[in-house]
């Protein structure tokens, strides 16, 4: 493998490293709006949200890309493969992390909501200023969780067309014909984007742990 | 907006599709399977007396876990045949499969062995149980309890992971999708109707766990 194809890899890597950055912020964006209304003591928003939820986790995240990509250019939107699959992964984000959330708002303690409606804050800084600071510290570890969960999910972008590391990884073995060779760098730019990651999820996670205790 | 949806192609395969659902639930129950056996053999293995044993399964999980399922079946597709070992997509995919899910059964499972407290074990003992009795009622039946949950979780990604196959063309339900897809071109259609059987798949599958833990585990704790 010559310099030419490793500086491929890396165009492909950024485009990786891009999809992933996309989908976490318009996933959180969602995310927290789904986690809200999960949690708004609302039945209808709460059973539309939770039915949201359900088909995300009980489909294949491939199959969501398919149906979001075909789906957009069905009514009609002309758009890049780009736009379609950061859309994809951001729908798929959202219902993720807007579960990984519900369950940290309601693991923050009952007392907490009662004291700030007995100062008669409002919803809004209730959850700005009380609830939420404190969820978003619970809610850390598995939050890192998903996003390693989410940057390899981007791999699946190379079967719908997108030219990211794996479909990179894909062009490259087909000319150079070292499939070992370019799968084996392949994974470990993905682990070297994902290990630090995931080591600093179970730090944070172990810390929690003793401070629990 | 005039695209008017056509669902003949999807009728005309259901036969196929249906077909293709035996094929998805092949490669999940053969992938839980291998991933089991790897998790329990793991979980052993861990804690070793042989440091480097450590480490190697220490660095298989991480290895795993942080690589994506896509990169991993690729390499296990063009690995096998380099180490002498010739076999359809179908079977490669349950190993790869196997591999990952394995990954995953270990930190689940050795979680479930170190919630049980050695104190029970001796107490166990001491009430004059038999050993093979303190295993099943002391150590397994909790250890399984505790560790169900997540388990079985993980058994429902493993089964939708299988979509992921298809890149390899093994025999399972979006392979046979994407034939049908590249005959017909209703993509939205054929890929819509599949969705939705994954999620009944996988509805299935929930429902199945959840009746097997309020059979067997569901106790009080104290």
């Amino acid at each position: 493998m010559g310099a030419n194809e490793f500086l491929f890899l890396l165009t492909g890597l950024k485009w990786t490293v891009l999809l992933s950055i996309v989908g976490f912020i318009g996933g959180g964006v969602f995310g927290l709006a789904i986690a809200l209304a999960r949690t708004s003591g609302r039945p209808l928003l709460e059973r539309i949200t939770a039915g949201y939820i359900a088909l995300f986790q009980g489909t294949p995240l491939l199959m969501q890309l398919f149906v979001v990509y075909y789906g957009l250019a069905l009514v009609g939107l002309k758009l890049d493969a780009w736009v379609a699959v950061a859309i994809g992964f951001t729908l798929h984000a959202s219902a993720y992390l807007g579960e990984i959330w519900r369950g940290s708002i309601e693991a923050v303690p009952k007392g907490q909501t009662e004291a700030a409606k007995a100062l008669s804050l409002h919803y809004v800084w209730r959850m700005k200023d009380v609830i939420l600071p404190q969820a978003i510290r619970i809610s850390l570890p598995a939050t890192i969780g998903f996003l390693v969960q989410l940057i390899k999910g981007t791999s699946l972008a190379a079967i719908v067309g997108f030219t990211e590391l794996t479909r990179a990884g894909n062009i490259v073995s087909n000319q150079i014909f070292q499939p070992l060779l370019v799968f084996g760098i392949v994974g470990a730019l993905y682990f070297l984007l994902c290990w630090p990651l995931s080591l600093y999820g179970s730090h944070l996670e172990r810390r929690m742990a003793i401070a629990t205790r | 907006m005039n695209y008017t949806l056509d669902f003949t192609p999807v009728i005309e395969g259901m036969p196929a599709l249906l077909m293709a659902c035996l094929g998805t639930f092949g490669l999940a129950l053969g992938g839980m399977a291998l991933a089991i056996v790897i998790g329990v053999g793991g979980v052993i293995l861990r804690d070793s007396k042989i440091a480097p044993v450590r480490w190697l399964v220490k660095a298989f999980v991480e290895l795993i876990r942080n690589t994506p399922f896509l990169v991993q079946i690729f390499f296990i597709y063009f690995a096998l045949p380099l180490a002498g070992v010739r076999l359809d997509p179908t079977p490669t995919a349950i190993i790869a499969l196997g591999i990952n899910g394995g990954a995953y059964a270990i930190e689940i499972i050795r979680g479930g062995v170190q919630s049980i407290g050695k104190g029970q074990i001796e107490a166990g003992l001491a009430l004059g149980l038999h050993k093979a009795q303190v295993f099943r009622l002391i150590v397994l039946k909790p250890a399984l309890r505790a560790i169900f949950p997540s388990l079985t979780s993980q058994f429902v990604l493993l089964t939708l992971t299988t979509s992921v196959a298809s890149a390899i063309s093994a025999y399972e339900l979006t392979s046979v999708a994407q034939r049908i897809e590249s005959d017909s071109f209703r993509s939205f259609e054929v890929y819509g109707t599949i969705t939705l059987f994954y999620l009944v798949i996988s509805w299935v599958m929930m429902r199945f766990f959840a009746a097997i833990s309020t059979r067997y585990f569901s106790y009080p704790v104290k």
